[in-house]
């Protein structure tokens, strides 16, 4: 299958010329298929939104190219901004750039950009606001006094408003109640589903990764340390310590049964699996 | 990057000219801008190029980074330059055309306007550079306390300016960070008429605007909770003392100031 996002030799130095200078990504060679929901995990400060801010053109490489459909992203003007529209990017803490006087307005800035007609423009709005749970009483109101988590949804329906084929979340989750975590990341597969775009989460948290993700990349200093199935990367407890990253939870539950002289078969790391492993075992017992 | 420009921007160091106290090197930069007003001709020219040029070795600030400051500022020396080329008369004349008159005396009056402009303004820079923004409204209020028993709010505005100081950097990051955010959503900050381009800026000021308020809001709750109540008994972790080296310093203002009057009286 052909890559919707192909990135070849990818270096990004900020300040260059500087005494500031810091080499933040270094020589990144990865590609993104279509349909495909990748997690992007690494500790803090390890490139992921720096790579990310490539992947729609808002920063230049230092070196390296970046494809979207076979089409360098760098190699005109005209080309960076279509990409703008085609790979949609969500912010760490996107409620911050709400500036609307409504919700529906405030949705509706990415898709009057695209210079797309009025009915377009409110068909769209309506559908993203769908896509994220937010009820249409909402529309009227001044997105600046609603809740955080409301806020996020108007934030990333304002992204999901432009269609992009490839969807990029910065930790969509970060700074919410577990309740409010697990309602976007529901939102955000539904979306998927729906519309079959690529999505790329970068998240803190483990357990989503292995939870929803058909593919992990693992970041580590400015490198793509680990890049597969969440099964051969969770399988590597010990590298991803090394990295200052966890495993799952579900996975350091079966590592310390195991150590307990409890026999458990190797790939446990969600919650569903372990369940699956451990029942039959109490059976057993009885 | 917004971040990269130099906004009288503090390099840390451990030189003599780092150490003095920001009260003297305040005052010296008040004495070494009367020295460099009394200066008429070539030779007391020469001697505060001289004495700046010494005080920059000493600060080890590099050249580079002298230069890069006046680079801003450079439209308004050859301005200076210019005029002073033109309407300087006296000397001999060696271009006349129209309205345009070039003598010696104007090109040597240009010259070292504009060598003056330059040691002000490295001067100046010299301050900032080896001051940290904090040290420096700590010594200026210091210096405008006996205001204050004319009512003049001198611990209120340093407080005010230190702050601002501090948020300078934070809020150049936050108008980064929000730009990239709605180019991400197909906002365009750098084409079109000038109409469209302030309508374009909309997005960014609203949400900066937002975000400056809620910190003033968390700065002054957090300042509250910690009892902050104005400068009325409030005591310093770092208290500015004079030592040694800044007697020193001022005798070494006092013979600078004292040569060029005396060479300012001679019309060297
Ligand atoms: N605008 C900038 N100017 C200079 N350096 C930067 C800038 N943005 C990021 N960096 C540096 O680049 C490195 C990578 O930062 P980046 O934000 O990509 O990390 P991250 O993996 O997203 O971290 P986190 O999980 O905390 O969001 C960090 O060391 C950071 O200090
Ligand atoms: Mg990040």
């Amino acid at each position: 299958m052909d890559a919707v996002i192909r990135v070849e030799n990818l270096t990004h130095t900020y300040s260059v010329g500087t005494p500031f200078e810091k080499t933040a990504i270094h020589n990144i060679n990865v590609n993104f298929y279509p349909g495909e929901l990748v997690a992007v995990i690494g500790h803090t400060g390890s490139g992921k939104s720096t790579f990310m801010q490539h992947m729609n053109g808002l920063l230049a490489p230092t070196s390296g190219h970046v494809y979207c459909d076979g089409e360098d992203i760098f190699a005109t003007k005209e080309a960076t901004r279509d990409v703008r529209f085609k790979v949609g990017l969500v912010f760490q803490y996107p409620e911050y750039q709400l500036f609307e006087e409504t919700v529906y307005k405030d949705i509706a800035f990415g898709p009057k950009n695209m210079k797309l007609s009025a009915d377009e423009i409110d068909e769209r709005v309506r559908e993203a606001a769908g896509f994220v749970g937010l009820s249409e009483e909402l529309f009227e109101r001044s997105p600046l006094e609603l809740s955080g988590g409301q806020k996020r949804r108007i934030a990333i329906a304002g992204v999901i408003a432009m269609r992009p084929k490839v969807l990029i979340l910065d930790e969509p989750t970060a700074g919410l109640d577990p309740g409010g975590c697990e309602g976007i990341i529901k939102n955000i597969l539904d979306y998927r589903e729906r519309t079959g775009s690529t999505v790329l989460l970068v998240t803190h948290s483990m357990d989503d990764a292995a939870r929803i993700a058909d593919r992990l990349v693992v970041f580590h200093e400015g490198s793509i340390a680990m890049d597969g199935t969440p099964d051969a990367v969770f399988s590597h407890p010990t590298e991803l310590t090394a990295m200052g990253l966890d495993v799952p939870q579900a996975a350091a539950i079966a590592q310390a049964l195991r150590e307990r002289g409890v026999s458990l078969p190797q790939s446990i790391y969600t919650l569903e699996q372990l369940k699956a492993a451990l029942v039959p075992l109490r059976k057993g017992e009885n | 990057m917004l971040k990269d420009i130099t906004l009288g921007q503090y390099f840390p160091g451990d030189t003599i000219i780092h150490k003095l106290d920001p009260r003297t090197k305040l005052i010296l930069v008040i004495v070494f801008i009367v020295a460099l007003f009394l200066a008429v001709d070539w030779i007391s020219y020469a001697f505060m190029f001289v004495v700046t040029a010494l005080c920059v070795k000493v600060s080890t600030i590099k050249l580079k980074s002298i230069l890069k400051g006046l680079k801003p500022l450079i439209f308004i020396i050859v301005f200076t330059g210019i005029l002073n080329l033109f309407y300087t008369q006296g000397g001999t004349v060696l271009f006349d055309w129209w309205i345009f008159t070039i003598s010696t005396a104007g090109i040597k009056r240009a010259f070292l306007m504009i060598v003056r402009i330059m040691l002000l303004i490295t001067g100046t820079f010299l301050l900032t550079y080896t001051t940290s923004p904090i040290a420096l409204t700590d010594g200026l209020e210091m210096l405008l306390n006996p205001l204050k028993k004319i009512k003049v709010p001198v611990h209120e505005m340093s407080m005010i300016m230190s702050m601002a100081l501090r948020f300078i950097p934070t809020l150049i990051e936050e108008t980064d960070k929000i730009m990239s955010a709605q180019k991400a959503r197909g906002a365009d900050f750098s084409t079109g008429k000038i109409t469209e381009r302030a309508k374009a800026l909309l997005p960014l000021l609203v949400p900066l605007f937002v975000s400056s308020f809620r910190r003033a809001d968390e700065l002054a709750v957090a300042m509250e909770s910690r009892c902050y109540h104005g400068g009325e008994g409030r005591t310093r972790m770092n208290a500015l003392h004079m030592a040694r080296r800044d007697y020193l310093a001022f005798l070494a203002g006092a013979i600078v100031l004292g040569g060029m009057i005396a060479m300012n009286i001679y019309g060297i």
